[in-house]
């Protein structure tokens, strides 16, 4: 049994602690916002908070985490209500919105240390999420967006 | 090109191809309070909610949004009251175009757009029949406005939801002609952006993928897929992996093996050390490397005269007769879709039937391939048709849905069979790789008399389609074939020749299919005419087009870059491309690229794009544009880094670590911009795509007057040009 932190929620999970802490979420949990892309941290589909920072649920054991505080997009701070989740519905950034959650989490913790990135910083902060719909000038100007409202 | 269509209750549209569509009552919308289905896509709740079916899933294109919207518009539905339904796997919402429920070659919008806007205003018709009678006035006299019905002469207004109330879809729905659908003047939605409804859930995890599909009982499984074509399971070392805590079968299928166990994470790491040995397959020997080599020869021997896919006037009599021939080659590599949800499906067989959860293009075939494998009628197949993440043609193909059907048969519980993106890379379904030489008649005076395009490749359509399909189009793959021709062009006399062979790969059409590597090889061709002639590339190319909407797009191109404005260390190139059938109309696209080229390193950077297109009537422009940007960025991440190659008839690549596609810091800022238009939308999404190779090898060009030739343009052949 594992103590968990997830989303402010304190849970215990029956997993082996070598099990990726992105099936814990999705499987054990059924936090199903967080995805699976590559598994070999190559994507950013599968981006959560952990301690506050971006990390890549795919690729971090959670044995690990154990009583460490997780922050899924289900945990995002006011839900449909969040300045990023607002900035991403007015701009209209998803297409087939696979990896766009992974997006939000990265862009998350860029705000929360420069709250007014220029594009290139931007663009250099989501290097490893990937989009195959290409919706990178659209983050950009998401996130730009939230910053402005924020 | 719509005019002159009819639609009766079981009609025919007419305009080129033979469509059929029919409207039946009873489909559709779940059973609710009100009107109940009006007819296949309509029906409205007593508080005024208009339910709306969407008759394709959702990829990420934005068509379940736009579809619907085109019914709302000949309903005049007040937008705000439209709910959105995915439909049922039915005849009632096949494409006219497939004859099927099928998302492919950009063609959902253009495809529904006449049975949708009939479907609309034969919904409306029934509501206006309603109030007709109950207020006793000819239903002439009635008209709409925004989800109201309207009698002007007496002042009497209706909203629809209280029409819901008694309004019922009568047994004989009424049937609608063209002359009964809105002029295009008129429209209030479309030609508006909309906000795209899916958007809000995708901004919060809370779309359901068939990845994130969960049933009580559910096993989950992965599939270790056979290298290439043919190749079976002759043995494997599953037996000592079941032993294992959560693995329940390790079962051979026909072209893979399946593990199967009750946690996702011991299915995986035991799929980690699944060992299968396969039988020499069709492509068991395939190396592209030397398939490459092969397609150059094929190529270069005029003795083999391949598959004539087009030929206009004698172009071997012109070609003979120039005074000049200007020739060059190409090459494209093999490319991976890398759609960002690798694929899943989830499959329950019971008693009763099968239910099926997948994110694919042809849920009809899927439906109808599941009644075959499991012996039972097709009514007995529900397939829930749930958003893609991703396809761009991938899911064209229905492997992984057949796959699951037979796991979830043998262990006789819900199912999600799911590729680990290892394997879902290695099962590839792949653009074919390209060779190409051009060649060009010139007379004395340096005009064009003759163009040859030979054209080496492997096939798509004998895999998509059946190899019956390939006979009966005589051997021509219009996929892979697709623009390798100057069809635009004035060009007097000219042929393509398809020299194909099979190499046991795995193929399936690829976002913008031929245009992708043909328009690479025809507008660098067009480029390097210009130099030679002394001209400006972009003036050319417009004195040498023969319709007026190409040249629109290219000289739109050109203003919005700025064409002529000189420009410290960058360089500007431009492309042509198109998408679409002659016969169902085509959209059109010239893309500018601005390319900085660093010589020592021998690397590219795209720093921006301009794009003119014209799509027709553009349904939702800003989503329409961001299609277009989509692909424009699928061409640069083609041209630049995207390469799958094969050895030993296996993929070399394993992951997004070793297949580079396009990142955030390499995408360069993009406009797009809307000309011509017209009464008809044209295919979009994938249009942009086959205008940017070329567009980025002719800046090249211009920087150094060296050509990049062979897509992708890595650094190792950037710095080969630029020294050779
Ligand atoms: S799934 Fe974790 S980075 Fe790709
Ligand atoms: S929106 Fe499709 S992968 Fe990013």
């Amino acid at each position: 049994m594992i103590p968990l932190n997830v989303n402010a929620r304190a849970v215990t999970v029956e997993a082996a602690p070598d099990t990726p802490l992105l099936w814990v979420l999705r499987e054990h949990l059924g936090l199903t916002g967080t995805k699976y892309g590559c598994g070999v941290a190559a994507c950013g589909a599968c981006t959560v908070h952990l301690d506050g920072e971006a990390v890549r649920a795919c690729s971090v054991p959670v044995g690990e985490v154990a009583g460490r505080p997780v922050t899924t997009i289900e945990g995002l701070p006011g839900g449909a209500e969040n300045p990023l989740v607002r900035a991403w519905v007015a701009v209209q950034t998803p297409q087939c919105g696979y990896c766009q959650t992974g997006q939000i989490m990265q862009a998350a913790t860029l705000l929360a240390r420069s709250p007014r990135p220029s594009r290139e910083e931007i663009l250099e902060h989501m290097q490893g999420n990937l989009c195959r719909c290409a919706t990178y000038n659209q983050v950009v100007d998401a996130i730009q967006h939230a910053a402005r409202e924020a | 090109m719509s005019t002159g269509t009819t639609l009766t209750r079981r009609g025919v549209l007419a305009g080129g191809l033979a469509f059929t569509f029919t409207f039946t009552a009873g489909e559709g919308a779940a059973a609710q309070p009100g009107t109940g289905p009006l007819n296949a896509y309509v029906a409205i709740a007593p508080d005024g909610t208009i339910t709306i079916q969407a008759p394709v899933p959702e990829m990420g294109q934005g068509t379940n949004t736009a579809l619907p919207l085109i019914v709302a518009e000949e309903l005049d539905a007040d937008w705000e009251k439209v709910r959105i339904e995915t439909a049922p796997v039915r005849a009632a919402y096949d494409s006219p175009i497939f004859r099927s429920q099928f998302v492919v070659a950009s063609l959902s919008v253009r495809g529904y757009w006449m049975p949708l806007r009939m479907a609309g205003a034969q919904a409306r018709r029934v509501l206006l029949d309603a109030v007709a009678a109950r207020w006793g006035v000819p239903v002439e006299q009635l008209s709409t406005e925004p989800s109201t019905v309207v009698h002007a002469a007496s002042g009497r207004r209706m909203s629809y939801g209280e029409v819901a109330g008694f309004a019922r879809a009568p047994a004989t729905l009424p049937e609608i002609t063209p002359a009964a659908l809105k002029p295009v003047s008129a429209f209030r939605l479309i030609g508006r952006d909309v906000a795209r409804f899916d958007v809000p859930a995708k901004a919060r995890g809370q779309t359901l993928f068939a990845m994130d599909v969960r049933l009580p009982g559910m096993l989950h499984a992965t599939v270790a897929r056979s290298p290439g074509l043919g190749a079976r399971p002759v043995s494997h070392n599953g037996a000592a992996l079941l032993g294992r805590p959560g693995i329940t079968h390790v079962l051979p299928l026909d072209q893979g093996v399946a593990i199967v166990g009750e946690r996702v994470e011991a299915v995986l790491a035991a799929r980690r050390e699944l060992s299968v040995q396969w039988s020499p397959g069709e492509g068991a020997a395939h190396d592209s490397e030397a398939a490459l080599t092969s397609y150059l020869e094929d190529v270069r021997d005029a003795t083999k005269p391949g598959v004539q896919v087009l030929r206009t006037s004698e172009p071997e009599q012109a070609l003979a007769g120039a005074a000049r021939v200007h020739s060059a080659e190409f090459t494209s590599d093999y490319v991976y879709h890398g759609q960002m949800e690798p694929l899943t499906c989830v499959a329950s067989v019971t008693e009763g039937g099968v239910e099926i959860w997948a994110g694919t293009q042809w849920p009809s075939l899927v439906r109808d391939e599941a009644a075959r494998i499991l012996g039972i009628p097709a009514e007995r197949v529900t397939v829930h048709m749930l958003t893609m993440g991703g396809g761009f043609g991938r899911r064209a193909a229905i492997d992984y849905a057949v796959e699951a059907v037979h796991v979830a048969r043998a262990v006789g519980r819900p199912v999600k069979v799911m590729a680990m993106r290892e394997d879902d890379m290695a099962n590839a379904h792949v653009r074919p790789m390209t060779a190409h030489r051009i060649e060009v008649g010139l007379d004395a005076a340096g005009r064009i008399t003759a163009w040859r395009h030979r054209l080496a490749s492997d096939l798509v359509v004998p895999q998509l389609y059946g190899r019956a399909r390939l006979e009966a189009q005589r051997g021509v793959d219009h996929i892979v074939t697709y623009h390798a021709n100057v069809a635009h062009y004035d060009v007097p006399a000219t042929v393509t020749q398809h020299l194909y062979r099979e190499h046991g790969v795995r193929t399936a059409p690829w976002r913008g299919i031929g245009a992708g590597p043909n328009a690479f090889a025809v507008e660098a061709v067009v480029d390097d005419l210009a130099r030679q002639a002394g001209t400006d590339p972009l003036a050319y190319r417009l004195a040498l087009l023969r319709d007026a909407r190409a040249r629109a797009v290219v000289e739109a191109a050109g203003a919005m870059a700025e064409w002529s404005r000189p420009r410290a260390g960058t360089h500007l190139g431009i492309g042509f491309s198109k998408l679409g059938l002659p016969q169902l109309g085509e959209a059109l696209a010239a893309t500018v690229a601005e390319v900085a080229v660093d010589r020592a390193a021998g690397t590219l950077r795209v720093l921006r794009l301009w794009c003119a297109a014209d799509v027709g009537l553009a349904v939702q422009p800003r989503n329409a544009m961001r299609q277009i940007e989509s692909s424009l960025l699928w061409g640069v991440s083609s041209a630049l880094t995207e390469r799958l190659t094969f050895r030993d008839g296996a993929v070399q690549q394993s992951n997004f670590t070793d297949y580079e596609m396009l990142r955030a810091p390499d995408t360069p800022e993009v406009q797009v911009r809307f000309v011509g238009g017209g009464e008809v939308p044209l295919p979009v999404a994938e249009l942009g795509l086959g205008t940017v190779a070329p567009a980025i090898s002719n800046a090249v060009m211009a920087a150094t007057g060296r050509r990049l030739a062979a897509i992708p343009f890595t650094q190792e052949r950037v710095r080969a040009a630029l020294a050779g």
